[in-house]
Formats: structure tokens, sequence, C-alpha cells
């Protein structure tokens, strides 16, 4: 197995290529849902120490929705598509057609809209990392929350700390061209699947 | 001015009045207070997972119930507290995402309610308050000079436990 916490730098260059051929698909998959261009930043492909992921999105105590995905297939691994719980409001205004500062609490229909977009999100960027590496990849059902980022990472975070104590994320943040929403999309693999995606892109 | 002394996760902090030991956000965690209302003297664990056996090439024991509990006794301990008069007060482990077939690691934050009971009691700690389980994250603060254990959440308000 690839020792994960000893990656070279071609390595993580690998993984960030794969980062931002699947980020970018998922940024035009938005972009065309809500009508606006999406800029995205190359993906942070880093090991973390698992205390300081939360610091990734503002802080523990930051109020964010999280629509979180288990991945199946080869290469298991989660999806969390984070939003500030501003950027939520407005992309279901966005979505519903309604003027922007409506929403102050997400209704059953906002919850669903929101699941629907990071199912979107994941397809798309689960379906670039196959042409990549040609690993098939399915995402669950996707779940939603709206909490404390920290609450919301350590789902993602108890499996990792099982294995050990930093984290490989790779994230991506999205911004949309009127500021309105600024996402950060993780790809957190099992420990494990790492060495596989490494192995099907060629850079062992 | 009294302190306020952050505790990060997979960690923990001890300390005397008038200090106050705060963790925040947590999810499937849990939070320990440990007290001496006599010498006003306690701690505060943030644990991730209830045990170390399955884990490997950790060299953190503060992430896991088994082994942070034990460390932080010794050390409230050692700054003066007597182990007969601790109570401990715990908060967490929460279910943050609801899917029809969890797995176990999704359930971890029941696990981590339960150990951290079963660990407590083993050292001869009674546990004398506790917020546990549901689907909401939570901010735990222990304010030394009283003991009081505040549980702040996003929708439900705070609550003294």
């Amino acid at each position: 197995m690839i020792d994960e916490f000893d990656l070279s730098p071609i390595q993580l260059d690998a993984l960030r290529e794969i980062g931002n051929v699947g980020a970018g698909n998922s940024a035009t998959a938005l972009s065309q849902i809500i009508n606006k261009r999406i800029d995205m930043n190359v993906p942070n492909v880093a090991l973390v120490p698992i205390e300081d992921v939360p610091e990734l999105v503002g802080g523990p105590d930051t109020v964010v929705v999280g629509v979180f995905l288990r991945v199946y297939g080869k290469a298991p691994g989660n999806i969390l598509f984070l939003l500030p719980q501003k950027s939520a409001f407005y992309l279901v205004d966005t979505l519903m057609g309604r003027e922007h500062g409506t929403t102050t609490k997400l209704d059953p229909m906002d919850v669903s809209a929101l699941k629907e977009i990071g199912n979107i999100l994941s397809g798309a960027y689960l379906n670039a990392f196959f042409n990549f590496t040609h690993i098939s990849m399915l995402p669950s059902i996707p779940s939603l929350a709206m909490d404390m980022a920290g609450a919301i990472l350590n789902v993602v975070l108890v499996q990792l700390g099982v294995m050990g104590d930093h984290a490989m994320v790779i994230e991506t943040k999205f911004l949309a061209e009127d500021d309105g929403i600024n996402g950060h999309f993780f790809l957190v693999p099992d420990p494990g699947s790492l060495g596989t995606l490494i192995k099907a892109v060629g850079v062992e | 001015m009294a302190d306020l002394i952050k505790v990060g996760m997979a960690d923990y902090k001890v300390g005397r009045s008038p200090s106050t030991l705060i963790s925040y956000g947590l999810g499937s965690c849990i939070g320990v207070s440990l007290y001496d209302p006599q010498r006003k003297i306690g701690g505060l664990l943030h644990i991730m997972l209830p045990d170390s056996t399955q884990a490997r090439a950790s060299d953190n024991p503060a992430k896991f119930a088994d082994t942070g509990i034990p460390l932080m006794i010794n050390d409230v301990i050692a700054l003066g507290a007597s182990r007969s008069r601790l109570v401990a007060k715990i908060a967490g482990g929460a279910q943050m995402f609801a899917f029809a077939n969890a797995t176990d690691i999704m359930r971890v934050g029941l696990r981590n309610a339960e150990t951290c009971k079963q660990i407590l009691k083993r050292n001869g700690i009674r546990v004398i308050a506790e917020d546990t389980g549901g689907n909401y994250g939570r901010t735990v603060s222990i304010d030394l000079n009283t003991g009081a254990y505040k549980v702040k959440t996003i929708d439900r308000g705070e609550k003294m436990i």
C-alpha cells in the first residue's frame, strides 16, 4: 500500500489534476443550473491535521449547510459539499426564482433542492474522475444538515480518525460571479483509496 | 477577566477557577468534563472515537475515550483535585446525517456516549449530567468557578446541565 502521508510532488500534482477536472465539471454543472458564471480555485490537495480541518471553512462553530454523500466503488470515500448559511439561502432563492434575501430558514422543498444540487455536483465530479482513472464510483443518496461546521465535518473526520491523525482532503472553493455563493467541495478518500487512485493515473 | 481556554478536537485541557474551558462544534464527538467542586479544578476532553484498540499508528491518546479519560483524570488530580470528589458531565454524541442503512461508523455518536460512561464508571467517577444523542451539533463549555456545563446549539438554544 502506498504511504498516504509520504506522497511525492508528482503524485500530489496528479491528485490535484484529478480534483481539478472533477471540480471543473461540477462548477460547470452548477453554473448551468443557476445561470451564473462560477469561478473555482485550483484544488487544494493537502494533508492536514484532523483538528485543523474545520478551520478551512471558517472555524468549528460557523453555521454551514452540508450535503453529505458516501462514495461507493473501488476507491470509496466521502463527499461533502459545504456552504456557509448565507450562500445556501442565496442558492435556494436563485433555484426557486425568489428574490435574494427571501429565505431565512430552509423548508423541506429547499432542503430537497440543495440535496439535489449536491447530487448533481457529485455526479459531475465523479464522472470526471471516471474519465481520468477508469475507476467507477457511485454516490449514495445525499443527506443534508445545517449546523456547526465542526459537527458536520466530524462525520468524515471520524472515519479517518480511526486510521491516523491526518486527513487527506481534496478541496475546491466555488465562487459565483456576483459573490452570492461561495462553497467548498471536499472529496475525502477513505484510507487506502488514495493508493488506488494514484495507481490508476499511473504515477506510482 | 476569566480565561477562556479552547479545547480542540482530539484534545483536552485542565485548569482551575476562574477559567472556562470550551470546545466548539461537537457532532458525534463527546465533550467529557470533570470537576472537583471543592477545589474548583476541572478538565474538558473532546474525544472522537470510543476505543483505541481498533486504531493503528495513533500517537494521540486524547482522540479516544478509553485512553483520553484516564489521562485527563491523572492531570486534574495532579493539579490538586481529589478523585473521590470528581464528578463528570458529558455532552455530544449526535448523528449528524440520517441514512437508511447507517453503518456502524455513522452511529459512532451513540457508541462514544456509552463508552465514555463505562470508562468513567470503571474509574470510579460519577456521571451527574448528560446531554447526548440527537442530530445536531453542540458547543460545550465548563465554568470552573461553578462547575456549570453549558451546552449551546444552533436551533435549540442553550442549556446548563
